[in-house]
């Protein structure tokens, strides 16, 4: 081709004065208007195109590494809340088993305490009542040796004096003996407790 | 060379066929006729080619948004291939960065200028005329110039592209010149020259298969008809190749520039 339109513009070098014209040389108008085209293309790309896609291919990634970044931040965030979460729960758990331990150990304790007091009460009960029984079995046998003494001897005294034949008699005597003993019996009352202190 | 010279003595044969001609490459003027600002139709088809790439990119540069729609991406997709596909690819990220909105500018610009070849109604492309390749390579040339002496200072930058390194001193008697012709005219005219030829040829060989299939159909008698199915094939084959073509030579512009550039910035060849 390169060969075929010099080939052309040799030829039209020697047959100049002819009125075929050589392709190779420009005419004045032909070189004007391409230059303004050209000008007005160069500033038209150069001032306008490029550089106004090249903002928008600027802007598109510094969104996409912007994007990314925030992406890759909120995952480390996530993360980051989400050991915080384990980490809390671990130990709200460890703090319930302490708590439960505790509570076990206090229970335990409340309990043995209260067994302990109720055993003392249970003791102490036990023992008053043995002494309260003690006492009244001490005041049972100074009294009823003082009485059976004195009854022996009083008894023993009216059979003496008395004939035993008549069972009315007899009747009679035991009757007597035994109003004298009610009779006794309510003021013997006090002299129990008076010989009783004594012997005490 | 002899396909074009041919190709008038066709059309003074038979009467009907219009043979594809270097002239269709200047159109008779419409207005300001023979002063700097004479518009004729490729000027106009340049204009049309400039206000839709003015109308895509700055509603899509407009509407842009942060999460790009079905239109947003498939310009982001095409600003991306520059960026990624061709500028940093090339020159490296650090080094390319600077370099995009030319690279892209160059790209869409070449592209949207040679696809108007296979647009019905232009049919012609806005490159296929020197006047824009050289303006494209003019300002490619002052990039890369700029870029090395930029980055090297002016001493630097011509030892390195002038006198590379590692060659016997002697050699730099053969070597310096042709570096020189490499750098200031060479490569900046292959550039140019690439994008025009390829442009031209694309619509010689489209306008050839369709005026063509245009004569044989409706002028050629009897069996000669068949071929005009065969050229209208054809034609269709050259147009697809010519839609590729425009978006191939889009890309080989725009990666020989960002080449260049990094060519004439490196430390070292």
């Amino acid at each position: 081709m390169t060969g075929l339109t010099l080939a052309t513009a040799l030829g039209g070098a020697v047959t100049a004065e002819e009125s075929e014209p050589n392709p190779l040389l420009p005419e004045s108008y032909d070189i004007v208007w391409s230059l303004v085209i050209v000008v007005i293309l160069g500033f038209f790309f150069i001032k306008y195109v490029m550089p106004k896609f090249q903002a928008i291919l600027d802007e598109r990634a510094e969104k996409i590494e912007g994007g990314l970044a925030k992406a890759e931040k909120s995952q480390e965030e996530a993360k980051a809340a989400l050991e915080e979460y384990s980490r809390q729960l671990q130990e709200a758990r460890t703090e319930a088993a302490h708590i439960r331990e505790e509570a076990r150990a206090e229970g335990g304790a409340i309990v043995e305490d209260l067994r302990r007091k109720a055993s003392a009460d249970a003791d102490r009960i036990v023992e008053s009542a043995q002494r309260q029984i003690e006492a009244e079995r001490q005041a049972a046998s100074v009294s009823l040796r003082q009485d059976v003494g004195a009854l022996a001897t009083e008894l023993a005294s009216k059979i003496v004096g008395e004939s035993l034949e008549d069972s009315a008699r007899q009747s009679r005597v035991v009757d007597r003996f035994l109003d004298e003993l009610e009779a006794q019996g309510t003021t013997g009352a006090a002299l129990t407790s008076g010989t009783a202190g004594k012997d005490a | 060379m002899t396909f074009l010279a041919t190709t008038p003595i066709l059309a003074a044969e038979s009467d009907g066929f219009h043979a594809p001609s270097i002239d269709d490459f200047f159109p008779p003027a419409i207005w300001f006729d023979g002063t700097w600002f004479e518009i004729n139709r490729i000027t106009l088809v340049r204009f049309v080619a400039l206000i839709a790439l003015l109308l895509v990119f700055g509603i899509a540069a407009k509407r842009a948004t942060l999460v790009p729609g079905r239109f947003q991406a498939a310009i982001e997709w095409i600003l991306d291939f520059c960026r990624y596909s061709i500028t940093y690819d090339t020159l490296g990220e650090k080094d390319g960065k600077k370099y995009v909105p030319l690279i892209t500018a160059i790209f869409c610009s070449v592209f949207f200028f040679n696809i108007t070849g296979v647009i019905p109604f232009l049919n012609i492309a806005g490159t296929s005329v020197i006047g824009l390749p050289l303006i494209f390579a003019l300002w490619a040339y002052v990039m890369y110039f700029g870029a090395g002496i930029k980055k090297l200072g002016l001493g630097k930058f011509l030892k390195v592209n002038l006198l590379p390194a590692g060659v016997p001193k002697g050699l730099y008697l053969l070597l310096t010149p042709i570096e020189f012709l490499q750098l200031v005219i060479i490569r900046p005219a292959t550039l140019m020259i690439r994008l025009l030829a390829n442009m031209m040829a694309g619509h010689l060989l489209l306008a050839l298969c369709f005026a063509g299939t245009q004569y044989l159909l409706f002028s050629a008698e009897g069996g000669l008809k068949v071929f005009g199915v065969v050229t209208f094939a054809g034609g269709f084959a050259f147009f697809l190749l010519e839609i590729f073509v425009a978006a191939l030579q889009a890309y080989v512009f725009a990666i020989l520039t960002a080449l260049y550039i990094q060519m004439s910035s490196a430390e070292e060849h």
